[in-house]
């Protein structure tokens, strides 16, 4: 059954795609956020100064929007696969839900209990106290990329697993969770995850405050807030790109067909491979039809020497058919999608060395005792833009590694196509698409209204009551009674 | 069946016991902001009220979801995938919730901050109905094919029974809302929730007697174990009966421990009733079974280790959480 053309396939995929970037966008930048506001609270805690505590209370409360957003978003995943992919849900239930049960019981209770703590407590303890609070939370929240890695690794790369067929249905079963916990592949997703996630937040905040500094006020705040990011930033760019190199001499052994769609390669390279920039590619003939390379780069990339031939993907289509037919039969395509995989690469890949470039000048012209980075306005003006570029990088590096997977949904063990609901109709897919497409385009753009509200208002607002923005509310409004006032407690 | 089968049966039980008592006045109170409060600085104090800790309690509701990912995955599909418009709602209520607490303290205009108190009302009313109507329903039987997929038509999913059992749950959500506004404020707001449950409780009982009643007509828990439903059922009308006199005594916490402990009491009916099932059909022979639709021994066997280990930790901090919390709001 279809309608428009469109089938339950198609519009699951497309389903799962738009709510895990969307909720993607905020995953990376609140864990990021969540740890870099803590650091500023801990340089609060230490050196206690204001400006330090002032800058905990203002990125503190991007980080709140941020957060909640990304809470909510993050349900509709928990839902979605049982509710879309319950032929998954069914195979993949003994190994998958287990690290999404834990994900919830270590990590979620724990970000959202201390987060309701922090956030409403910043008179009640003491600030090494309060403190451990915004600790907990972003180690509440790097805990849940943990677990929630681990069961995506495991269709990346399964491992510790036996297959049981019961009543005629094959299922896969846990037969080793030390295996699924230490499955290598988790153990390169995680640092890349959290170091693209530290960038997210480095980056957001110094292109904020690149902006907020060309307009010319409180200075000395979004100077400060761009060193302790740009240190951040700096440190994250060159982390994960060396996780991305482990990464690269994982999936040639691995996911080899992945290797190499995100390097265009349809036949096998000679000895010493070159690298492609860009290149056309003709996709129903499978084979390059030009390009620009640089010699021996790609062997470098591949092997760390300047030779060693990397195989393409029309010989591991062969073999992928040798080596699944039996089981899948001859009708699978392995070819997974070249041309995004392709650029999606070189867009992440490129964005890494941007944000090094950025934070190496960005960090230099902000020394205490040079006031360059105030007088270099068109850098100000290229770190304002760059603050995009990560939620970009972070949906082109997920499109490599899920779209890379095609077409399987555990690798070598259950096709997409197997995994979805079914007997959910194509309307009422049709009708989630549009609800989701709906509320994801009002939620961003309420996220990015109030985030520019925040900026502008800057760290001179009342930070502390939640009505930052709002001083005319606070006139009729007694304070003790806000929600997120800090004297309600004082008032017996 | 193996005891482990069993734990986890009542574990998941437990935990959605847990969510409905905790979440269930966050929902109330939620419902109160526009029909209790009458002007801003007592919707802040509602809000305030539940503010440190409505996002810890939801997460009851995901927990009980990934327990029951991980230990009855084939309950979870077709679960999910059986009930999909209604979950679907649900998620849009707890999206317009989450956001309306962040969203609302943001806002500039008169306009659209009651717009964000309007979408916590509605959604922190929808949510609860929803999930009442899902499941009822679940209990009451719907067409399962032998995959154990469900193959439902409208009726299957709204009928009267669900339509009551979602009012109900709702209702009691309010009421255990009201209950905790008590015990959480202080002047014009702990009067009127008070005032506001005299009026209530009275047409809960009637509730209380149709539910009864449409248990009977709908699902075959008094043919199959007809002593336990009585006295569940029992059990949940002395709570309210209790509730309610002591909303008339004023001890307010004891209406709130009675009134809400009907929520759990509620769960509880449903999964004695369930059981040894997970799902009902209307065809008994597709009927998903506990013994069927659950994960490997090793994994509810590592899954109860774990929450063994992990869940008192979260149980003492969460207490602590609201220990901290425990003075009353004042709205002027």
């Amino acid at each position: 059954m279809s309608i428009l053309g469109l089938s339950i396939l198609s519009l699951a995929r497309f389903q799962f795609a738009m709510t895990t970037v969307f909720h993607f966008f905020f995953v990376p930048f609140s864990i990021g956020l969540g740890f870099v506001v803590a650091i500023m609270e801990t340089n609060y805690v230490i050196q206690k100064k204001d400006i330090y505590k002032k800058m905990t209370q203002f990125w503190g409360k991007i980080f709140l929007l941020s957060f909640a957003v990304g809470v909510v978003t993050g349900i509709i995943q928990e839902f979605q696969f049982g509710m879309n992919w319950s032929q998954y849900s069914r195979f993949m239930g003994d190994i998958f839900g287990a690290p999404l049960a834990i994900e919830a019981l270590a990590a979620f209770f724990l970000e959202s209990t201390f987060i309701g703590l922090w956030m409403f407590t910043w008179d009640r303890f003491k600030p090494v106290w309060h403190c451990l609070f915004i600790w907990l939370t972003s180690i509440g929240s790097m805990l849940s990329a943990v677990w929630i890695l681990a069961a995506n690794s495991f269709m990346q790369d399964p491992v510790g697993y036996a297959l049981k067929t019961v009543n005629g249905n094959t299922k896969a079963v846990m037969v080793s969770f030390a295996d699924v916990v230490k499955n290598p592949q988790l153990w390169l997703e995680l640092p890349h995850v959290l170091f693209g996630a530290f960038l997210t937040a480095a980056f957001v905040i110094a292109g904020s405050s690149a902006w907020r500094i060309l307009k010319g006020k409180n200075i000395e705040f979004w100077r400060k807030s761009i060193k302790i990011s740009l240190i951040v930033g700096l440190v994250a760019a060159i982390g994960v790109t060396a996780v991305g190199d482990q990464q690269t001499q994982y999936i040639i052994k691995n996911q080899p067909m992945k290797f190499a769609a995100t390097e265009g390669l349809y036949k096998t390279t000679g000895d010493h491979a070159s690298w492609a920039i860009v290149e056309g590619m003709d996709n129903k003939d499978h084979k390059v039809t030009w390009s620009i390379e640089i010699p021996y780069v790609l062997s470098m990339l591949s092997y760390h020497k300047p030779s060693g031939a990397v195989t393409g993907a029309n010989p591991l289509n062969k073999q992928l058919h040798k080596q699944y037919d039996k089981k899948f039969g001859k009708n699978m395509n392995y070819f997974v999608p070249m041309h995004t995989l392709f650029y999606s690469f070189r867009i992440m890949a490129i964005s890494a060395g941007v944000f090094a470039l950025l934070a190496i000048l960005g960090l230099y012209w902000n020394r205490k005792k040079s006031d360059q980075i105030v007088r270099y306005r068109w850098f100000l003006y290229i770190l304002g833009l760059s603050l995009w570029l990560p939620f970009i990088a972070n949906t082109a590096g997920w499109f490599v590694t899920e779209l890379g997977r095609y077409p399987w949904v555990v690798y070598g063990l259950l096709t997409i196509a197997d995994a979805v609901s079914p007997h959910v109709t194509v309307g009422s897919l049709l009708f989630s698409n549009i609800i989701y497409f709906l509320l994801f385009a009002g939620m961003g753009a309420v996220m990015i209204v109030l985030s520019h509200r925040v900026l502008v208002a800057g760290p001179d607002a009342d930070l502390q009551s939640g009505y930052g923005v709002n001083d005319e509310d606070k006139q009729d409004t007694d304070e003790s009674v806000d929600p997120y006032a800090k004297g309600a407690f004082n008032h017996e | 069946m193996s005891s482990l089968q069993f734990v986890w049966f009542l574990l998941i039980g437990l935990l959605f016991a847990i969510f409905f008592f905790l979440e269930g006045f966050d929902f109330g109170v939620g419902m109160s902001v526009n029909t209790l409060a009458n002007n801003e600085s007592e919707r802040n104090a509602l809000v305030r009220s539940i503010g440190p800790h409505w996002d810890g309690n939801e997460v009851y509701l995901i927990t009980a979801g990934g327990a029951m990912f991980a230990s009855f995955g084939a309950w979870y599909a077709s679960l999910f995938s059986g009930f999909y418009v209604m979950f679907l709602l649900v998620l849009v209520a707890l999206i317009m919730r989450g956001v309306s607490f962040e969203f609302r303290n943001e806002m500039r205009t008169d306009f659209w901050r009651r717009f964000w108190e309007w979408s916590l009302t509605i959604s922190s009313l929808a949510a609860p109905f929803l999930l009442g109507m899902i499941f009822t329903d679940m209990v009451k039987g719907m067409p399962i094919d032998a995959q154990g997929d469900v193959i439902g038509h409208f009726t299957d999913y709204v009928n009267w029974f669900s339509i009551v059992g979602g009012v109900a749950v709702a209702l009691l959500c309010y009421l255990h809302g009201l209950n905790f506004v008590r015990l959480k404020t202080e002047g014009t707001l702990r009067e009127r929730a008070r005032a506001r449950g005299k009026v209530l409780y009275p047409v809960l009982f009637a509730g209380e007697v149709v539910f009864a009643i449409l248990v009977y007509v709908y699902t075959d828990f008094f043919t199959k174990k007809p002593i336990s439903t009585l006295l569940i059922l029992a059990a949940i009308v002395l709570l309210s009966v209790l509730a309610y006199v002591a909303t008339l005594k004023d001890w307010e916490v004891t209406s709130f421990i009675s009134g809400g402990l009907t929520l759990p009491a509620v769960v509880m009916l449903l999964f004695v009733g369930l059981f040894p099932r997970v799902m009902v059909a209307n065809n008994a022979a597709n009927s998903i079974l506990i013994k069927n639709a659950s994960s490997s021994a090793y994994t509810l066997n590592l899954m109860t280790w774990i929450a063994l280990c992990i869940l008192p930790f979260v149980l003492a901090y969460q207490i602590w959480s609201y220990w901290v919390f425990y003075k009353r709001i004042k709205a002027n």
